[in-house]
């Protein structure tokens, strides 16, 4: 039978098992909340850090305006939102080391944006320009995987070689509520239990996978799934950037210390649709999305801010400011794509000249020179 | 020159270029302590460590995906599938990452991952055992597939899929693995032929037979029975099948007139229609008779106490010569 609700996985107990306690450090009002735990693990933050998380925030939601309204305007073929899952991106995004590896799927331009990337780069997949944006080497991020949950057992392997190296570094995979219930995601734990592989499994529990909600996934909150493993884990308010941050810090300590793998659920919310092409209408309640919306991971912080005398109007004006000069640059290098040549489609199949390509590559070739041979003759 | 088995050919080569290059790592279920169900690796987790011949647990696209992480960070894993039937798993890993990685980065990231699979049948084993998947990945784009068929190409082209930058799948025939030949182990890689060329294995004048793997030897039976009869068949072994070699076939084909392909794998969207296709396109004008297909049928494995009917044997396939040749055959009467 089918369960219409967003299930045990949503935050409520579970008679099955001791539920993972939900950590919060800022409520949905914007209250500083304390927790023993956690607290050390975001004690350095300073203000000016935490005004920071506001506008990397701020700044990757108009990012994701700009590409839907680039897509509504026929720029991009598609366009996967974020819209909701700020805090999951940038807090865990923030946390990372430079010599860290992402893993993950095609929502998390938040995270790409952290890294470093380049604006255009985030955009020229949905154009339908090339099949990935940036170099991999060069923001230490993979091409963001579509194959719903193959990129952890990436991270995974990844993360072996991390350790076979004898670095300190970690690889952290993100992925969602839908993907646990791949196989490959099962087999990532696996195999990153058994050879205590320095990979962070980061679960943005956005509660819907297309129309199919959380409960459909799973019959126990996420988080204990990895418990069976042996895999320790972490669940946090998704929307709380500073528990996010914190969790994100716990599990890489432990990577990095020869501690192994660490499951982190951030229980968040997909405001939007799955992508452009989507209708969440059809199969969601509007009074879902309002109780969501009461829980805005930027509108806390900005509460935070507030109450600490940091928003101020040059505060906001700046950060709107930088908000827009960003989806400018967006905006122009999207338009401002040239499309890829006819023979790029033969471009890097392989690494090394394959005879089979070679004669396709060399007969298509003559077959597009028939036509300007043609058109120069009409002139 | 020393004589080896076939099985101990590949464990050579493998142990070569392990010494030879630090980032190779070997994969797999049971091949560490117990050296693989068929011991091509043994001795290997021994001599190299538990962290470079990795005893992985059972799961098959894992292996696949941990590897491609692996090449990722800079590695060159070689993944052992224990028998062909067990590929499945790992076939979205495979087919949509290993294969596609390359160009999904636009050249970024090379994925150098070597898997081995033990296949084809005559071994008396049950289901899942004995198959022949090969086409599966020759109609990908991005991998590279070869099948060795004697324990010199065994030595020499396990290496050379290892040191691909692409992606290569290396079947083995599980049922040569005892069969004992010569190997240079002292052969230069870099002086070898590509592994991407055919080889004549017996030059012959009226008809072509084209195979691979594990019916390479069956076809050079088959050779010396038809020069008995005063045929003179040419036995070419592919070695490699995506890309395959097509110049020597051509070559062959334009002398002989007649093309015969056999394999162990099923018939219908098989290689042999690729090659019979591709011959036909080729020369066409000098085709005496219409290219002939002797293989496996359209059937999942069998029982082993039927494989022997389902696997193409010198009789069958001097039967398909007999009808490259228009001799009477066993479907006399019915051609056209």
């Amino acid at each position: 039978m089918l369960r219409n609700e967003t299930g045990p996985a949503a935050g409520s107990r579970n008679e099955r098992g001791q539920d993972l306690e939900t950590v919060q450090l800022i409520s949905a009002a914007g209250e500083r909340l304390s927790h023993p735990e956690f607290d050390p693990w975001v004690a350095d933050v300073t203000e000016a850090q935490l005004t920071g998380l506001y506008e990397d925030m701020v700044v990757i939601r108009r990012i994701d305006t700009e590409a839907t309204h680039l897509q509504r305007q026929g720029e991009l073929a598609l366009w996967p939102p974020l819209l909701g899952q700020e805090a999951s991106q940038i807090g865990s995004g923030r946390a990372l080391r430079e010599d860290d590896f992402v893993f993950s799927s095609y929502r998390e331009n938040g995270v790409a944006y952290c890294r470093g990337v380049d604006l255009t780069d985030i955009i020229r997949v949905w154009r339908g320009n090339a099949s990935s944006g940036w170099d991999p080497f060069e923001i230490n991020m993979a091409t963001p995987q579509v194959i719903i949950g193959a990129q952890t057992l990436h991270a995974t392997g990844y993360a072996m070689g991390i350790q076979n190296d004898g670095a300190d570094s970690a690889a952290i995979a993100y992925f969602g509520d839908g993907a646990t219930s791949q196989g490959d995601v099962n087999e990532a734990m696996v195999f990153a239990a058994s050879f205590q592989a320095p990979v962070i499994f980061f679960c943005q529990n956005n509660h819907w996978a297309i129309s199919e909600p959380v409960g459909l996934q799973s019959h126990v909150p996420i988080a204990n799934r990895a418990l069976g493993f042996g895999i320790p884990s972490l669940r946090v308010d998704g929307n709380d950037v500073l528990a996010v941050l914190a969790a994100t810090r716990i599990a890489l300590e432990r990577a990095r210390t020869g501690g192994g793998p660490t499951f982190i659920e951030a229980v968040t919310y997909r405001m939007g649709p799955h992508t452009t092409a989507d209708d969440p209408s059809r199969y969601r309640d509007a009074n879902e999305l309002e109780d969501w919306a009461a829980k805005d991971p930027i509108a806390r912080v900005a509460a935070l801010l507030q109450s600490k005398g940091l928003l101020t109007t040059e505060l906001q004006d700046a950060v709107q400011a930088k908000a827009d000069a960003v989806a400018k640059e967006m905006r122009a290098g999207c338009i401002n794509l040239p499309d890829p040549a006819p023979m790029d489609v033969f471009a890097n199949v392989y690494s090394t000249p394959n005879s089979w390509l070679d004669r396709q590559r060399e007969n298509y070739s003559r077959y597009l020179a028939g036509f300007s041979t043609a058109s120069e003759g009409g002139k | 020159m020393s004589t080896m088995t076939f099985g101990r050919a590949i464990n050579a080569g493998l142990r070569k270029a392990m010494e030879e290059d630090p980032k190779v790592v070997l994969m797999g279920e049971d091949i560490g302590k117990l050296g693989g169900v068929f011991r091509i690796t043994d001795g290997l987790q021994k001599d190299f460590g538990g962290h470079r011949v990795i005893d992985t647990p059972l799961a098959e696209s894992a292996i696949l995906g941990t590897a491609v992480g692996l090449a990722y960070r800079g590695y060159r894993p070689v993944c052992e599938i224990q028998f062909d039937g067990f590929i499945y798993p790992a076939f979205d890993q495979i087919v949509c990452q290993v294969a596609k990685l390359h160009y999904r980065t636009q050249g970024k990231v090379r994925m150098p991952i070597t898997i081995r699979v033990p296949f084809g049948g005559g071994i008396g084993s049950p289901e899942h055992h004995s198959e022949s998947p090969e086409a599966y990945f020759t109609h990908t784009s991005g991998l590279r597939v070869i099948s060795v068929s004697n324990p010199q190409d065994a030595y020499t082209m396990i290496q050379q899929a290892i040191a691909s930058d692409d992606p290569v799948l290396y079947f083995e025939p599980k049922r040569r693995y005892h069969t004992k030949g010569e190997v240079d182990e002292s052969l230069d890689l870099s002086l070898a032929p590509s592994m991407e060329t055919a080889r004549i294995v017996t030059q012959g004048t009226d008809v072509t037979l084209v195979t691979y793997g594990p019916l390479v030897p069956t076809a050079r039976d088959a050779a010396v029975a038809a020069s008995d009869e005063g045929i003179s068949v040419e036995v070419i072994d592919l070695r490699s099948l995506a890309p395959i070699d097509f110049a020597p076939i051509e070559a062959s084909v334009r002398k002989t007139g007649r093309l015969v392909i056999t394999h162990e794998a099923a018939q219908s969207g098989g290689l042999g229609a690729e090659i019979a296709a591709s011959l036909t396109e080729r020369c066409f004008n000098y085709l005496e008779s219409a290219p002939v297909r002797v293989t496996g049928f359209d059937i999942p494995y069998p029982p082993s106490k039927l494989e022997s009917h389902h696997l193409p044997d010198l009789d069958r396939i001097l039967d398909g010569v007999d009808r490259a040749m228009g001799r009477p055959n066993s479907l006399s009467g019915l051609e056209g």
